[in-house]
């Protein structure tokens, strides 16, 4: 939170000397009204998580969580974003440094390409494989007759969430790399430095944090995603059920002591990420400062 | 090490940076790449260092071909104008950086490469700085270290590219002065990239002047200056007055007024133009000359800039004269004057 209360501060700073117009009173009345509406909008539903899970005490809390079949949502998913995130973090790398270090013909295409997740409904994704490798899809008589199975089955789960956290990484390098510029890649290399020991001892140590803020997004992300997946999971109990998908099954059979619990677990994920993601806010504000002095 | 350039061509897209450079660069010289921005002058210095390469043509060192020869194994030192420190390590380890990278069979020992980092601390002179950041460098230093860091891996040329343009005026002036004393040291054959023309006669012991992908004049800084080989360099290096005349019977005919061309033998010529340096318009009250007007009149230090209008409407001209000189004529804003160039250069076309 701190580089966002940092950045808020200094604005407020500004708007001091750019305008002075606005009274005391409108100033705390405008700061007041955001703070309500994060107060019931989003604490509020996040506290209400907690209580809802502790709502029949803590052993319904511990059994919800020990239930075989909630331990293997919470196994698929750790599962899926263990594949997910570390292909998507080298891929993010990898178009990072080609858009924002190389000219090339269909580089803004590429760039747009990245962003599609995020444009389109993460349910027409999930329906987008379902079309392709599903039984009545394009490539789905074909997998049949080799034996493979994609849709309603772990392998469909873990492309909807590669491809629905494709753009996280990519997105938070790309920038990062472009101000950075090329000069010190070229220096290591005339140094006499091989293409990985520029990469490994200049590039990764600049992008560092920009890079673990990414993961942490796209790790967010590919443990909470529920539309794509939910398409082409097909909610088999114990085989093909993620985290959100088992809270969705809880919550449908009015078990709601138990969805909020396994929710729960949601809930804290995203606090550790947003805890997580405000050091390296404050990191990576840092960086562009020194950098910013480099110049 | 000798720098042999021959014929060398690239075009970006339908832009043709340099369009055929042939060079020659001899072993222990440091010579000056000097032209406006766009004349192609970086973009060659990164052709001979292997950061770009050519379309067409050579680069030889020392008689052997490098042309497609990697970067990495040019053996050559690149000082960039903003630095490229390694903005994550030390002052340290940016110098060690070169030795550290090699593969272990050639790598020196570490008592090895912390001596030789010291040395070349003791020899930029900011030893004190082994354990800072990049970051905490003034751009001065960070251009010496960058400096330092080059010469680590004991490059056979050390190109240099713009190596002062980011620095302030006064911190340029102390950091050329000190590049030549360290190139009398070294010896090493160095090649520096530069629009700052006072800079380039400075330093170097030859000035390549370049124009739009070309070599207009390869010369010393005092033949370049003196003997300028084509109207280009001769507006390019220093301040000059620019006339537009003829020739007939080896004088020159400026408007109604016609010079004396002393010392040249030029034949007759319908168009002709003539450049005259500042310091070499002499102010006279009356006799032969370009009558003109004084327009204004500016004090630099121990000379005075004297601005002039010609009466015949074709432009105005610039005289510098010395204090006693000023003193001597007497002149005043708005006065009527002739003025006479003392010496002249002559282009024909």
């Amino acid at each position: 939170m701190s580089a966002q209360t940092l950045t808020f501060a200094s604005h407020v700073h500004h708007v001091h000397h750019a305008a002075r117009s606005e009274t005391p009173w409108v100033r705390r009345s405008l700061t007041a009204a955001a703070l309500v509406f994060l107060a019931l909008f989003l604490l509020m539903p996040l506290a209400l998580v907690f209580v809802q899970a502790f709502a029949k005490g803590w052993e319904t809390y511990v059994s919800a969580l020990m239930d075989p079949m909630a331990l293997a949502a919470v196994k698929l998913t750790l599962l899926v974003t263990l594949i997910a995130v570390p292909l998507n973090t080298v891929f993010g790398v990898a178009a990072a440094w080609a858009i924002a270090k190389f000219e090339f013909p269909g580089k803004n295409l590429l760039t747009t390409l990245i962003d599609l997740p995020f444009s389109v409904s993460p349910v027409v994704s999930g329906l987008i494989y379902v079309l392709l490798f599903g039984m009545q899809g394009w490539l789905g008589p074909w997998l049949a007759e080799h034996d493979i199975k994609l849709i309603f089955a772990v392998p469909g789960i873990v492309l909807a969430t590669i491809f629905v956290t494709v753009p996280f990484v990519a997105r938070e390098l790309i920038p990062l790399m472009q101000a950075q510029g090329n000069d010190e890649e070229e220096a290591a290399l005339v140094l006499g430095a091989s293409g990985w020991q520029t990469f490994r001892h200049i590039t990764l140590p600049n992008i560092r944090w920009g890079l673990l803020y990414g993961v942490i997004l796209c790790n967010a992300r590919a443990m909470g995603e529920f539309g794509a997946v939910s398409v082409v999971s097909g909610h088999i109990r114990g085989a093909t059920n993620t985290i959100p998908l088992h809270v969705e099954i809880l919550y449908n059979e009015y078990n709601s002591a138990a969805a909020f619990a396994v929710a729960s677990l949601l809930a804290m994920l995203a606090l550790v990420t947003l805890a997580l993601k405000s050091a390296l806010e404050w990191r990576l504000a840092r960086q562009i400062d020194a950098d910013k002095d480099e110049e | 090490m000798s720098i042999e350039i021959r014929n060398i061509t690239k075009s970006f897209g339908s832009f043709q940076a340099l369009k055929g450079i042939d060079l020659t660069i001899s072993s222990g010289e440091l010579v000056a790449l000097l032209g406006p921005s766009g004349c192609g002058k970086t973009t060659l210095l990164r052709i001979i260092a292997g950061l770009e390469a050519a379309d067409s043509g050579q680069i030889l060192f020392h008689g052997e071909d490098t042309t497609h020869r990697h970067v990495r194994e040019r053996q050559v030192g690149f000082v960039f104008q903003h630095y490229a420190l390694f903005r994550h390590m030390t002052v340290f380890e940016n110098i060690a950086f070169g030795l550290r990278v090699r593969p272990r069979a050639q790598r020196p020992p570490e008592t090895e490469i912390r001596r030789r980092v010291h040395e070349l601390l003791e020899l930029v002179q900011l030893d004190w700085l082994a354990d800072r950041y990049p970051g905490q460098l003034s751009g001065g230093q960070r251009q010496r270290i960058a400096l330092a860091r080059a010469l680590a891996v004991e490059p056979k040329v050390l190109l240099l590219d713009e190596p002062f343009g980011a620095l302030d005026a006064k911190v340029r002036k102390d950091l050329r002065r000190w590049l030549r004393r360290l190139h009398d040291e070294l010896h090493i054959t160095s090649v520096f990239v530069t629009h700052d023309q006072e800079e380039a006669l400075e330093v170097a012991d030859r000035v390549v002047v370049l124009n739009s992908g070309q070599i207009e004049q390869v010369g010393s800084a005092d033949e370049v200056y003196d003997h300028p080989a084509t109207p280009f360099v001769c507006q390019f290096i220093g301040d000059v007055n620019l006339f537009h005349g003829r020739v007939s019977d080896g004088r020159a005919h400026i408007g109604d007024t016609v010079l004396a061309l002393p010392g040249t033998a030029e034949s007759d010529a319908e168009q002709a133009l003539f450049f005259a340096r500042p310091h070499e318009i002499e102010i006279g009250g009356n006799g032969e000359g370009i009558g003109a007007i004084v327009r204004d009149i500016r004090r630099r230090g121990n000379a005075v800039r004297v601005e002039l209008e010609r009466k015949d409407g074709q432009g105005a001209v610039e005289a510098e004269l010395s204090r006693e000189a000023f003193g001597r004529y007497a002149i005043k804003h708005g006065d009527e004057v002739v003025i006479q160039p003392s010496r002249i250069r002559v282009f024909q076309h």
